[in-house]
């Protein structure tokens, strides 16, 4: 009996090898991995709700294919970031990966989907690993690298001669990029430099240490729940408007709601702003307000533009899906109505685009970023020269 | 390192030992008493801090809010116990983990979708907020030193209650010998139900404390869960004194590590190698706590007797 239960497994799996591949899609695939469940989930939901904007704005057809965009939620965890798309690729099948909130996620999963073929577009996590070192051809972003917006902070802080500057961020992957890029351009005195965990939500302890210190000015990169923690306890602390507080990735539309007035004037700095004019931006904001009665993020441009970039992608090889050197060539041009205006790709294909200098204020839709003037222009990461793809 | 800012810490971790309390109290009591593992008890903290958000805009009064957030808490608990956990009493703990674990997924989703998923704030009346001076050049966060006052009248009324109550002495009871409490003839189904929904307005209560400090969005009881974890295992499962002395041994720990091991390690190591090791040592200082604990007092420092 055994022996016919092998025979029988046995030849099932050699049919299954056997069994020819898969008929040439003429059906798009899209794995879309962001964190939709916890704190965190909230983001997850802005880009959600743009993927789903962007398929509106496609009529269902990325690339003129029926699409299928798969939703997985990674729980802000490398281990189930890496499953979902493992999931994905040897499952479902997608011919993209896309989405992914934070860098450790991101370093999981980028390696293993493009080791087997399959294209990771990333919306959001820019680790230096991936702009450098393990650079891929399969691998696009439409955000940035991690160290480039707080370079353009430091740049800021810098021209504005600030001296004695207290840096705090998590302890992972992207925070300790964030500092690197930060004290990349700023040169002026660093009073301390501390880490706190991943997803803290007390920070009177550290706040403590910072009043003692008495610096004059403070730089934070606490992306989601953890900023609106840090900024409120600041606020409690009395150190709003005695110690100057900056920030990249702190204050956005997915925290604002929370923070309330305690944001109204904090600068901030980043590649795009919901008051950026230019008009494929104007069409996903009022959209974007319309469908959902809220004003978008970063994360949700960056999710949307991710779809139009696959878009322009399939639509360059005519459907061809099995033609990836063509997608890969149509990518590098960036040859798509982008919400942050027109950029280009970097020869490790992170852009090469511009950064703002952004201020909190309050608008007709209630708190927005307002864009108060150009810091880089077309600035390039640092990293790309490690990068050797071809 | 001064005194001063060494004294700031202390009360910054008496703060931290206090939440932990609260929510360690109940955890211990349900884990002693009931022999049941909840891992949902951090959704009554997430509960407690909504239901004061909504009673707080509804009112117009955060000591309102609060104190309406007690007894919702107390009721959402007694329905959960009489609804979902009651079949899980002789179940064993894989069960219970098992069944626990989906309610934390089920109540994150369900407040998501009552509350939305965007984080809620108010702001503290201003009569709270501000900071009070306690020397010439100290100042400290008025309403932290109100949740460690609130903190330390709790702990005194569960004193009271446990010790000098006819309630306390079968929970203590209970705590002790299940099965002789129930020969005894006492309605054990009932104690339970009341002793899980102490549990959940005490759990409660340290949620609706934290709402004007912290994020109040889905998924945020979910770490001081593991805390309150690591303290009934310091503590000793099923004692309220150990879960006491837990707290504020973990919430001390904590915080001291947070602020102080750095510049410690830096006097011993390079900076560049106190500046990684640090934060990573800090985090995990409770953990190690607890490991030494368990491996020198398996039972935890102020065991239930009779286990």
């Amino acid at each position: 009996m055994r022996k016919i239960i092998l025979a029988i497994v046995a030849g099932a799996l050699a049919g299954a090898l056997a069994a020819p591949p898969a008929v040439a899609a003429e059906k798009l695939k899209i794995g879309f991995i962001t964190t939709l469940s916890g704190p965190a989930g909230i983001i997850g939901k802005h880009m959600k709700d743009s993927v789903e904007l962007a398929l509106e704005h496609l009529h269902g057809k990325v690339g003129g294919l029926d699409t299928e965009v798969i939703f997985g939620d990674d729980q802000f965890r490398p281990d189930v970031g890496l499953q979902v798309a493992d999931k994905m690729v040897k499952d479902d099948k997608v011919q993209f990966v896309s989405g992914i909130i934070w860098s450790n996620i991101m370093l999981a999963v980028a390696p293993s989907v493009t080791e087997q073929g399959v294209f990771m577009i990333g919306t959001n996590a820019g680790p230096h690993e991936l702009a450098g070192s393990q650079c891929n051809r399969m691998f696009f972003t439409t955000s940035w690298q991690n160290d480039q917006t707080p370079e353009a902070m430091g740049e800021f802080m810098q021209k504005r001669g600030i001296n004695d500057v207290y840096l705090m961020a998590p302890n992972y992957a992207a925070g300790k990029d964030m500092l690197a890029g930060f004290k990349r351009t700023f040169k002026g005195r660093i009073v301390d430099e501390v880490y706190t965990k991943l997803g803290q939500q007390d920070y009177q302890a550290e706040i403590s240490q910072l009043r003692a210190k008495n610096p004059k000015a403070v730089f934070v990169f606490y992306p989601g729940a953890m900023g609106i923690n840090f900024i409120r306890q600041y606020d409690q602390a009395g150190l709003h408007g005695k110690i100057p507080l900056y920030s990249v990735f702190t204050v956005d539309q997915t925290t604002l709601p929370a923070l309330g007035d305690n944001a109204v004037g904090l600068w901030s700095a980043g590649y795009w702003s919901s008051e950026l004019d230019n008009a494929a931006n104007r069409r996903y904001v009022s959209d974007f307000r319309k469908k959902y009665g809220y004003t978008p993020s970063f994360y949700g441009a960056e999710a949307y533009d991710g779809i139009m970039l696959i878009d322009s992608a399939v639509r360059a090889v005519k459907g061809n899906l099995a033609d990836k050197e063509g997608m890969i060539r149509a990518m590098e041009k960036a040859s798509y109505a982008s919400t942050r205006g027109h950029y280009t790709y970097n020869v490790n294909h992170f852009p090469i685009e511009n950064f703002y200098l952004l201020r909190a204020e309050k608008g007709p839709h209630g708190l927005v970023m307002r864009v108060e003037s150009t810091i880089f222009k077309n600035h390039k990461d640092a990293y790309y020269q490690e990068c050797k793809m071809k | 390192m001064n005194l001063q800012l060494v004294l700031e810490q202390v009360l910054n971790g008496a703060q931290l030992g206090v939440t932990l309390f609260l929510m360690a109290a109940g955890l211990t009591l349900v884990f002693g008493i009931m022999n049941l593992v909840n891992l949902a008890h951090g959704s009554f903290y997430m509960a407690g801090a909504y239901l004061a958000v909504t009673f707080y805009r509804w009112s117009g009064s955060l000591v309102l809010g609060v104190l309406l957030a007690l007894p919702a808490t107390l009721l959402v608990g007694v329905v959960i116990e009489v609804v979902a956990l009651r079949t899980l009493y002789e179940r064993d703990h894989l069960d219970q983990v098992l069944a626990t674990f989906g309610l934390i997924l089920f109540f994150n989703e369900l407040i998501a979708i009552i509350w939305g998923r965007v984080g809620l704030f108010i702001n503290l009346p201003g009569w709270l907020s501000g900071s009070i001076d306690l020397g010439a050049t100290f100042s400290y966060p008025l309403y932290r030193l109100v949740i460690i006052v609130a903190g330390i009248v709790v702990a005194g009324a569960l004193w009271y209650m446990v010790t000098r109550t006819r309630l306390g002495m079968l929970v203590r009871a209970g705590a002790t010998n299940r099965t002789m409490v129930a020969a005894l003839g006492v309605n054990i189904r009932l104690l339970y139900t009341l002793v899980f929904g102490l549990g959940a307005a005490l759990a409660g209560l340290a949620g609706a404390l934290a709402a004007p400090i912290y994020a109040v969005q889905p998924g945020m009881g979910d770490p001081v869960l593991i805390q309150a974890f690591v303290v009934i295992a310091i503590g000793g499962i099923g004692s309220i004194r150990g879960a006491l002395v837990g707290a504020l041994i973990v919430g001390m720990v904590d915080t001291l590590g947070r602020a102080f091991l750095k510049p410690a390690l830096a006097t011993l190591i390079s900076a560049p190698a106190a500046q990684s090791a640090g934060p990573a040592l800090a985090s995990m200082l409770i953990y190690l706590l607890m490991a030494v604990v368990l491996a020198l007092r398996p039972e935890g420092l102020f065991p239930a007797r009779g286990h």
